[in-house]
């Protein structure tokens, strides 16, 4: 009896284990990236371009030619390298301190200029690697590290929304905000994660995914109570859905 | 041979650039370098290759980073606070060892300063400038000509050691013309591809990992030494200079840059006085060619410094001459470009004449 492989690791992830805690999705976001790009058949010719945070180690788990950025500017290294060679695929995963805090510039002129790159951003709401400091996600009255009363929009002003803002610059050909705590919204989201990188295989312009994201650690409550806590408070705050589409549905 | 053309410093440094087989700019407008971002816009496209103005100089660094990546020749230009904001991402590139050509024109400081000629980042050029271990290739200029060879060789000399690599320069080199023979174009074929470890796309290889860190301190440590190692091979094979009516000197001027060139004019009338006076001109300010100093300065009557700063080159003077000679110091700050006159008087009042 002869057996048959129904399911794989992507070949875009290589053998080297998860480091994230457990119930972090981070590993789903990793696996849907692969399997997108295994789908697409472009590992041969992509460039991973790995953040400052938690998934610093990305640069290790993605099976392609990879870097990590200096804290925030993952969009300004993809700009050199997509601009030195055009040709090759280029992505940033960053998280939300990352690319929403220190980053801001950078991804803000990435999207405007309308470069030819891809960025999966995982907001979590917190500080995952540095030991759960306030976000600019961080939701008002959550309670972090640096907000021990929670957080204030006096004194901490208010939880940024990342895609609300990108959604204004003019160069970008492909946005949605997704998460990841459901069956139904992991299928979504790759859907989402192939739209933002066919909208640079096509030449469109700047493709982005926003990936609500769970932090159990860092949260201080169990995996499955944070898949509840995400749909509960982070879902009212960052509405879900597709801002910029000109990739269209033929894939 | 190409023809001898009068060009300006900083026109001159990205035309050769150009030739160099540089075809990516990626730039910040900072007083006072910006002909040098604005020639490369309107030749950049001229040959096929990238200009992008960017929205920072933070930007900027991390995008020659990006660009180095892929080992494709990069190159950009910048002035004293735009070269600060660069420095994390000068650090990164150095423990990452990717070659790029930075200009740094060098203004009047410290804080915003002025946009006057300056030399204030000798120190940030040759002691670090960024965080942790790690040293630049830091070549200095006094002539278009030689701002047009240096940025010539500068590219290869980064590819060769895996190194950024400095031009530091100041508004007097920037602004001025001067008439140049321009080296021939590279041939980009004949470029270096760093197939070993650049990021093209893993086809058909293992993936490649360019990276300026690691948490363990036993690997970090590795690398750190392997840096080292590097650099010490640049020290013994890198250092330049340029030696000026030596033969018979009992005075030693030692200047680099713009000061140097003003230096030659003390020189000469220093000399119609009777004072038998020469120039010691490190070109490369890292490696600082300290056993050829050394040679120079036994028996000497005196080594006389002379900067556009408090005496940061008066340091490695220092290191270099040990005790074979007095060492005095002159310079001028916040952007004032000394005259032969004064420098002339302060060397005759260190003399006691």
């Amino acid at each position: 009896m002869a057996f048959e492989v129904i399911l794989k690791k992507p070949e875009s992830l290589t053998q080297k284990e998860f480091t994230y805690c457990p119930g972090c999705t981070h590993g789903i976001i990793h696996r849907l990236v692969a399997e997108v790009i295994d789908e697409l058949g472009i590992r041969e010719k992509t460039i991973a371009v790995a953040p400052i945070g938690c998934s610093v180690f990305a640069y290790q788990f993605f099976n392609t030619d990879a870097t990590v950025a200096a804290h925030g500017r993952a969009p300004a290294v993809a700009t050199g390298m997509k601009r030195a060679r055009p040709d090759l695929y280029v992505f940033t995963y960053q998280g939300d301190g990352d690319l929403a805090a220190i980053g801001t510039a950078e991804i803000i002129h990435a999207a405007n200029r309308g470069e030819k790159i891809t960025t999966i951003f995982v907001n979590n709401a917190i500080y995952g690697m540095t030991g759960g400091q306030m976000a600019p996600t961080t939701l008002l009255g959550m309670k972090t590290t640096t907000t021990p009363y929670g957080r204030s929009a006096e004194n901490d002003g208010y939880p940024l929304h990342v895609a609300e803002v990108i959604k204004e610059a003019r160069g970008v050909a492909f946005l949605a905000r997704t998460k990841v705590n459901t069956p139904q919204d992991v299928v979504k989201t790759k859907k989402a994660i192939k739209k933002a990188f066919l909208a640079q295989i096509k030449g469109l312009g700047f493709g982005m995914v926003e990936v609500l994201s769970t932090c159990p650690t860092n949260w201080g409550i169990d995996p499955v109570s944070a898949l509840k806590w995400l749909e509960e408070h982070m879902v009212p705050e960052y509405p879900l859905g597709v801002f910029v589409d000109k990739v269209g549905d033929e894939q | 041979m190409s023809e001898r053309v009068l060009v300006k410093g900083t026109e001159a440094i990205g035309e050769a650039a150009v030739r160099a087989g540089c075809r990516l700019f990626f730039g910040y407008p900072i007083t006072p370098q910006n002909e040098l971002p604005e020639y490369m816009s309107k030749r950049m496209p001229e040959v096929g290759g990238t200009f992008l103005q960017t929205e920072s100089e933070v930007a900027t660094i991390n995008m020659v980073y990006g660009a180095a990546c892929t080992g494709t020749r990069v190159m950009t230009s910048t002035s004293s606070p735009g070269f600060s904001l660069m420095q994390e991402g000068v650090s990164y590139m150095a423990c990452a060892q990717l070659p790029a050509v930075l200009v740094n024109v060098v203004r009047g400081g410290p804080g915003l300063g002025d946009i006057q000629p300056s030399q204030g980042d000798y120190w940030q050029a040759t002691k670090g400038g960024g965080h942790g271990d790690y040293k630049l290739i830091v070549l200095a200029p006094s002539t278009v000509q030689e701002a047009v060879d240096l940025t010539y060789l500068a590219f290869d000399l980064a590819d060769e050691y895996r190194n950024p690599v400095l031009i530091i320069a100041d508004g007097v080199i920037g602004q001025m013309m001067e008439p140049v023979t321009f080296p021939e174009f590279r041939d980009l074929n004949t470029l270096p591809k760093h197939e070993s470890w650049a990021l093209t796309g893993a086809d058909g290889r293992e993936k490649h990992i360019v990276v300026s860190f690691d948490i363990d301190p036993y690997v970090l440590e590795k690398m750190n030494l392997e840096l080292v190692e590097k650099f010490k091979r640049i020290e013994a094979k890198e250092k330049r200079w340029e030696e000026y009516k030596l033969d018979d000197a009992e005075i030693v001027i030692t200047a680099f840059g713009t000061v140097a060139r003003i230096a030659k004019s003390v020189v000469e009338q220093a000399r119609r006085e009777g004072i038998k006076v020469g120039l010691f001109r490190p070109i490369t300010l890292w490696p600082f060619p300290y056993e050829r100093l050394e040679e120079i300065a036994k028996g000497k009557k005196l080594i006389f410094d002379v900067e556009m700063n408090m005496g940061q080159m008066l340091e490695d003077v220092k290191l270099a001459v040990k005790d074979h000679a007095p060492v005095e110091y002159y310079g001028r700050l916040g952007g004032v470009v000394p005259t032969p006159d004064e420098i002339l008087q302060a060397l005759k009042s260190k003399l006691g004449r």
